[in-house]
């Protein structure tokens, strides 16, 4: 295998008792797309640490253009020509697209030379097709603009090697196609890249190869991806088939959360304009639209962390008075936060702080201002128990847990308290196959029980799949709702554009 | 070759083992100094040791220089946990003390005038605090900056007293009156400067554990501390629990003052704190934020204190060291905080 530009061979890496990774071995030859599958923990993230160096192996060997190379760092990484892309950025800020790239790499005199890095960057720019503005400053960009930035970066600094750990994770599906293209045209200019993504359609579509792990091994290889179906490689995956959940039939009840007229201001994002939905009790309420369209406002002001300019929320006929995040859960709101690790959870404390922080005040936690630590604890345990949540137990450090872990920490947070009606943003995001199969059936289970719920998402099949009914947002308003019988994925990605409108509350 | 490696989780003896590393890494690196000053490092050592913690007279002088440190440490050990900045512990010391002395002043029951002059001492430090905590909070001015520039405005105002209106008459030097008789603080242990402070501080240190490990108060700080935003989606008041945290450092600072009004100096001078409130702030470092932690640790700093003065007259060697021990101590336990992140890894050296 001479041919190959990147060989790892036994790669071992253990952390305490947990074998991350054990005896893998992958290659990557210049020209292809690999692809690198396996459930959430399966040790993906960790193979990819140690050959950009950022973990020592236990054991094994890494090879480059068939020569034993000494990864100690990432700086020995990009020497190699291997670039990492990620799931968090690591930019500056403040700096601009050029300076970012040009951060690090001063000349022997530790002068800067402007005019060489803009060069290159045109020069990039070019063969790939990954333009951006070389004087915006970072904190203007896009998430999908920053990833470009990122993906520049490791070729600027002469990377033969790409790794990209859940690009499509952050994007949004338009944004997706511009990055397949990009990365097409790497693989045929030459470049090997390391594709990891737990969305199997996209595995299919963008990879020649494809190994996948399970439990830090290399369960299975798949050589023609393209060729074989989901549900294969799900099952490669978890070892056993996974097969998508029923959804019964269901008579929705009375409205359980109504929100007229509802319009923001002061919002990062996309203000809402003039808001009217609803969702009924045992009914399921898709939000879909392209990214930035007022999603983000709608949840926060939803969830009590954006008081609405205009307009009223109700709440199982109640009138929402405060849009507090403690008001809301009072009247029987359950809240899941689109990003688990910033909003959701305190990752430096013990999970159980995060299980009890949105109820920590009420009865069931404290009383008179004193914490009652047998019942918090208590709470977790059985939490943990219930959901399968896969930890050392409730006083491990929260940001060690795996993301369909703390997904199902935020849920069970939640659920327990028998919601009236459930919010979610993004509810599987990041989330292997298996995982995403439990998130779906729990929110099914509670649809049955009752429970109304919102689910906003950017993935159209799950939101096809989940809801009774799908509202498109776009520019801050609804678009249109459609019962999801009516739905199709065309159809509704013409609303999410703002052409087509059509439909009315069903 | 050695590399540094991120770790997901600290074990708990860790807690415990690096102050003492930390502490041990400091006294090696000072003996170079005392060496170099010219006296013998075990000497020097083994003076301070039997100066400060050698006899039961010297137990109780150490324990009477802990006392401010626990307080002030305290002080920033729960600000810090709220990651309110606190820097300004010297101020709010120097506003109770300067507090507690004018209610100390007023001719009243004993009983009553120490209940008062900690209540309004410990206001006064409050009041202080509150100042970089509303800053930050309603126009968010960086709270290291804003509470360490206040200590000179108080230290200063507090020098314009003394020197002014507030002179002692009857000394007519730059002090303050001193309090009532009846107001200083009982001495504990006859023949001692031992009084009823130093026990309520040590009494505050489990009282303060006991906020942040078991109240919603404490766990509302920890929370804020770590993750504001996952605070505030919680529906956790953040500018609440910084404003209320800020009270309390505040509050336990100006305690430290008190302390020091009361049983030690019973009037202000210029010079009533040789920095007690910076020191609470290596106090809380090496406690690791932990109030428990607090009092061996002030214990520490102030056996290194009253030792380094007894050293300093044995054998020659500057009481500065007392400082220089401190300020290693510091920076060690800083370095030291890293391995709680990180752990050291060999790696086989390759070419
Ligand atoms: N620094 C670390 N210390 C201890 N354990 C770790 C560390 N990093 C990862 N692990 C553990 O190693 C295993 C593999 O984790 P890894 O992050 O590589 O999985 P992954 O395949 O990338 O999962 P995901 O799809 O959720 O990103 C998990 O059990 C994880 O908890
Ligand atoms: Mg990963």
């Amino acid at each position: 295998m001479s041919a190959s530009l990147i060989e790892m061979r036994g790669i071992t890496k253990s952390f305490g008792a947990v074998k991350a990774n054990e005896g893998v071995d992958l290659s990557v030859a210049p020209g292809e797309i690999l692809g690198l599958l396996g459930e959430n923990g399966a040790g993906k993230t960790t193979l990819m640490n140690v050959l950009f160096g950022a973990y020592a192996p236990d054991a094994g060997e890494i090879l480059v253009e068939g020569r034993p190379v000494a990864i100690h760092n990432s700086a020995d990484a990009l020497a190699a020509g291997i670039g990492m892309v990620h799931q968090h950025f690591h930019l500056a800020p403040r700096l601009t697209v050029l300076e970012n790239l040009l951060i690090g790499i001063a000349g022997k005199s530790g002068r800067i030379d402007r005019a060489r890095g803009l060069a290159r960057l045109t020069e990039i720019s070019r063969q790939y097709g990954l333009s951006l503005d070389p004087n915006l400053p970072v904190s203007a960009l896009s998430v999908g603009e920053q990833q470009r930035l990122e993906i520049i970066k490791a070729l600027f600094r002469g990377a033969k090697l790409l790794i990209l750990d859940e690009p499509t994770a952050v994007l949004a599906p338009s944004e997706v196609d511009g990055l397949f293209a990009a990365l097409r045209s790497m693989a045929a200019q030459g470049l090997g890249i390391i594709f990891i993504s737990h969305k199997l359609n996209e595995v299919r579509a963008l990879t020649h190869r494809c190994v996948v792990l399970r439990h830090g091994k290399v369960a299975g290889r798949v050589d023609h991806p393209a060729g074989t179906t989901s549900a294969e490689m799900a099952t490669l995956m978890c070892g056993h088939e996974i097969v998508p959940p029923v959804k019964e039939a269901s008579t929705p009840g009375a409205s359980v959360l109504t929100l007229d007229g509802i319009s923001t201001s002061g919002h990062a994002g996309t203000p809402l304009r003039d808001v009217s939905l609803f969702v009924r009790a045992g009914e399921i309420l898709g939000i879909a639209g392209v990214s930035g369209n007022g999603q983000r406002a709608l949840a926060d002001v939803i969830s009590g962390m954006l008081p609405p300019r205009s307009g009223t929320m109700t709440i199982a006929g109640k009138k929402v008075a405060q849009f507090s995040p403690r008001e809301l859960q009072a009247l029987g709101l359950g809240r899941i936060p689109e990003d688990r690790m910033t909003t959701g959870l305190v990752t430096n404390l013990p999970l159980v702080d995060s299980m009890v922080l949105p109820r920590i005040g009420t009865e069931a936690f404290s009383r008179k201002g004193l914490l009652n630590p047998a019942a918090i604890r208590a709470f977790a345990e059985a939490q943990i128990e219930a959901y399968d949540i896969r930890c050392p137990g409730p006083m491990v450090r929260a940001g060690a847990l795996s993301g369909g872990n703390l997904q199902k920490a935020l849920l069970a947070r939640e659920l327990a308290f028998d919601p009236k009606v459930l919010i979610v943003s993004q509810p599987t995001r990041g989330l292997d196959i298996g995982a995403a199969r439990f998130i779906h059936e729990k929110f099914l289970a509670m649809r049955a029980k009752g429970c109304g719920i919102i689910v906003i998402g950017e993935d159209l099949e799950e939101l096809l799949m989940l809801s009774d009914r799908i509202a498109v947002m776009y520019e801050g308003r609804i678009a249109g709702t459609l019962p999801s019988a009516d739905a199709t994925v065309a159809r509704l990605g013409l609303m999410m554009t703002g052409a087509g409108h059509t439909g009315e509350a069903a | 070759m050695f590399r540094l490696e991120a770790r997901t989780s600290t074990p708990a003896w860790f807690n415990l083992a690096l102050p003492l590393i930390a502490i041990a890494v400091t006294l090696v690196l000072c003996s170079g100094l005392i060496a170099v000053a010219g006296a013998g490092v075990v000497e020097a050592y083994g003076v301070m040791l039997s100066a400060s913690l050698g006899d039961s007279y010297a137990i109780t002088e150490t324990l009477v220089r802990a006392a401010p440190m626990i307080f002030t440490g305290l002080a920033v050990a729960i600000a810090f946990r709220a990651k309110f900045w606190n820097i300004g512990a010297e101020g709010q010391l120097l506003a109770g003390a300067v507090a507690s002395c004018f209610v100390g002043a007023i001719p009243m029951p004993g009983y009553l005038a120490m209940l008062l002059m900690a209540l309004v001492g410990a206001a006064a430090g409050a009041l202080v605090a509150l100042v970089p905590a509303t800053l930050r909070v309603k126009f968010k001015v960086d709270d290291v900056v804003s509470s360490l520039l206040l200590n000179s405005v108080i230290y200063y105002a507090l020098m314009a007293l003394i020197e002014g209106p507030w002179k002692d008459t009857f000394s007519g030097y730059p002090i303050s009156p001193p309090i009532e008789d009846s107001a200083n603080f009982p001495v504990l242990i006859e023949g001692t400067r031992l009084h009823l402070g130093v026990v309520v501080a040590l009494i505050a240190a489990p009282l303060c554990w006991f906020l942040i490990a078991r109240t919603t108060l404490g766990f509302r700080i920890r929370v804020t501390g770590e993750n504001p935003e996952a605070a505030r989606y919680g529906g956790i008041n953040v500018q609440r629990v910084l404003i209320s945290t800020a009270l309390l450092s505040g509050a336990l600072a100006g305690l430290a003052g008190v302390g020091e009004v009361g049983g030690v100096h019973f009037q202000v001078m210029s010079d009533i704190s040789p920095g007690y409130g910076y020191s609470g702030i290596v106090v809380a470092m090496l406690a690791r934020l932990n109030p428990l932690g607090v009092v061996p640790a002030a214990i520490f700093l102030a056996a290194v204190m009253t030792g380094a003065e007894a050293m300093s007259r044995a054998t020659g060697v500057p009481a500065f060291l007392s400082d220089v021990i401190q300020g290693t101590a510091l920076l060690a336990m800083l370095v030291a905080l890293l391995f709680t992140a990180y752990r050291i890894r060999r790696v086989r050296a390759s070419a």
